[in-house]
């Protein structure tokens, strides 16, 4: 579907460029020509007063999609344990397959594994696909890509969703080449459109300023990366059964082009921002490193965790590992307190959906106070030894 | 040894505003930026190049003819050619089109040992560009690397950043890297290189250039497609609290207390 001006309609306004999010559309004697910046966003036909901008069908290639069924999770596993963001996907991978009316599966990697097969039914999957290889012990681009590649050619399934961590958004690139699919990254909205069944991908793009639905119409699997922290978990059913399908694996000499030397944990203060039910980020406003003395003590007495904004992390006040936002964590706790955050876009994409978020901040007019559930203007210095005061 | 860069040029999404009437992007006088993690890639292929003498760096973009600016930054800072690839046909390309432009691009110019990509755009931050490249050259790729430690004959040894800690990776070469910002600290121009940065050409390329089809590239070799995008409601400004600190505190972690948040 491309867009496309009709040059008869047009007259020359310009609304549309003034509109354009990507910049991609100028004027060529008094008319408007769509450059190749185009994402195809559409945002120009609703801007276009007289009805001169359309999208087009141009006959995209496709597969026959009619073979394709079933939603595939890819379950993550490091060092044998299930990360979360797999078991929020099988409860939003159970929703899609719902509505599709067809199976949910995980696709499991692992060398003696077999022991995660059981919480992959529990958590709700109805068959699970099992490789098991010395080889695929722990995460590998060659490995992973080929069996689950190969898995993804016999099964056809029609959706596959990986969580968006540094293992899933190298895994799923990767996958989406080899079937020559398409692959939306970092979603955090995924829909079954009622009428044709095919997958609706809401992503965050340009910073978080811009939200896109993206379709994969003509080729299948349609694949998603999602965002961890973003879906539900699902309640585990202990006892549940499902069906245990294993995959062949054989790997040929040279066909793993990386060898993993080693692994290092940990080198800094084991952060897990995703699962935190009450997270306490300290931003510029701190005014130095030392700062983030007050920003714990306060995380500590709730028993939350320390969040940081991209420029406390960029001036190397404190770890990447604590960041908030679009190129940091993306958080969902019961209270987010952002002190000394201004709020800047990147940020409020990464916090927006905390339960409450309460802001403490100099500048009254600073954004943060736009999302915020509770707004306190002033010193923070002053502000948090306050409430430690009243929390005793 | 022979480096190519993959760069992107992106609007400054650091100062993107919202119209807060309309609430829509307000696009005018945001500036065009090298990508913030090319700009670690470019540095460490230009860093490779000092410490093994022999080394070429070439830079490789897909982006309309404006691109040309962002492209000149690179040779200002010590790329010794730059290449854009642009065309009409490429227009609307997802990930998986422009890997298909950008790999055609580096096999015409005859493929090399390292390539060296960002992690991601900070206008789309899908990540996918780069190992998808890989995929379709046939090289290994490694994403996230916040260092290369040793180049050998036949392969490297970098660190590859994970959520909690980084692994130590061996790969063969020729391979793909994607540059996380831990990788270094980007060199600025000087005045002398800005200047010879325009003495050299920037070579244009179109799909007929890299022996791609038009129909292999842009929106019709794009599995996905945008349906529609929109700018996310805002949430609605909260309740302002007001009074003396102490009193401002008391209110606040009352009522947290009182919708059993706390």
């Amino acid at each position: 579907m491309a867009v496309r001006i009709i040059a008869e309609k047009c007259k020359g306004c310009q609304k549309c460029v003034k509109n354009c999010p990507f910049t991609a559309i100028t004027m060529q004697e008094k008319l408007a020509v769509i450059g190749p910046g185009c994402t195809n966003c559409g945002a120009c036909i609703d801007e276009c007063p007289f009805g001169a901008i359309e999208k087009a069908d141009d006959g995209a290639r496709g597969v026959d999609i009619s073979l394709y069924r079933d939603v595939w999770v890819f379950a993550e596993q490091r060092d044998g344990a299930l990360m979360n963001v797999s078991v929020e996907l099988l409860g939003e991978g159970a929703k899609l397959a719902g509505e599709i009316g067809c199976k949910l599966c995980a696709v499991l990697c692992g060398e003696n594994a077999g022991g995660l097969i059981d919480e992959l039914f529990e958590y709700g999957a109805d068959k699970v696909y099992y490789a098991d290889a010395p080889e695929l012990k722990s995460y590998n681009t060659d490995a992973y890509t080929k069996v689950i590649y190969q898995a993804i050619v016999k099964y056809k399934p029609e959706i596959v969703l990986l969580g968006a961590t540094h293992v899933g958004r190298d895994l799923g690139p990767c996958l989406a080449v080899q079937c020559g699919t398409g692959l939306t990254a970092d979603c955090t909205k995924l829909d079954i459109d009622p009428e044709d069944k095919k997958l609706m991908q809401t992503r965050p793009a340009f910073g978080g300023n811009l939200m896109a639905t993206i379709l994969c119409p003509n080729h299948r699997p349609q694949m998603s990366t999602v965002r961890p922290g973003v879906m539900e978990k699902p309640k585990r059913r202990p006892g549940a059964k499902g069906e245990r399908v294993d995959l062949a694996v054989s790997f040929k000499d040279g066909e793993i082009r990386e060898r993993v030397l080693e692994v290092v944990k940990g080198l800094t203060e084991q952060v897990s921002l995703t699962d935190a039910k009450i997270i306490v980020s300290g931003g510029a406003g701190l005014g130095g490193p030392d700062g983030f003395g007050l920003i714990k003590q306060l995380a500590d007495r709730l028993g939350g965790v320390v969040g940081a904004s991209r420029a406390t992390v960029d001036s190397g006040w404190i770890d990447h590992s604590h960041q908030v936002g679009q190129t940091g964590t993306t958080v969902k706790p019961q209270i987010y307190f952002a002190c000394g955050i201004s709020g800047a876009i990147q940020h409020l994409a990464g916090m927006q959906n905390s339960g409450y978020i309460v802001a403490i901040n100099k500048n009254e007019n600073a954004p943060i106070f736009e999302v915020a559930d509770y707004g306190i203007v002033g010193d923070l210095y002053k502000v948090i030894p306050a409430i430690l005061e009243v929390l005793g | 040894m022979k480096i190519i860069v993959c760069a992107k040029q992106v609007p400054d999404t650091n100062e993107v505003k919202i119209d807060p009437v309309k609430g829509t992007l307000i696009r005018e006088g945001v500036p065009s930026i090298l990508n913030p993690d090319d700009a670690n890639a470019l540095e460490e292929a230009l860093a490779l190049k000092e410490k093994y003498p022999g080394t070429t760096v070439s830079v490789i973009s897909m982006g309309p003819p404006q691109a040309n600016y962002m492209l000149r930054e690179c040779l200002a800072l010590g790329a010794d050619d730059a290449y854009l690839l642009s065309s009409r046909a490429f227009g609307g390309a997802d990930t998986c089109a422009t890997s298909t432009t950008i790999a055609a691009g580096i096999r015409k110019l005859g493929g090399c040992d390292i390539i060296l990509a960002g992690r991601q755009a900070i206008d789309g931050d899908t990540a996918q560009v780069g190992p998808q490249t890989a995929q379709r050259l046939g090289f290994p790729s490694v994403t996230y690397v916040q260092k290369i430690r040793e180049i050998k004959e036949k392969s490297v040894v970098v660190e590859r950043q994970l959520e909690d800690g980084y692994e130590v990776i061996e790969v063969q070469i020729p391979c793909l890297l994607t540059a996380v910002k831990e990788l270094n600290e980007p060199r600025y121009m000087s005045v002398k290189s800005i200047e010879d940065a325009y003495k050299k050409e920037i070579t244009v390329w179109g799909e007929s250039d890299v022996s791609l089809a038009p129909e292999d590239c842009g929106l019709k070799a794009s599995p996905t497609q945008v349906f529609r995008s929109f700018t996310p409601p805002p949430k609605g400004r909260g309740e302002m609290l007001s009074g003396t600190v102490p009193e401002m505190a008391s209110a606040l972690i009352a009522k947290l207390t009182e919708k059993h948040a706390l």
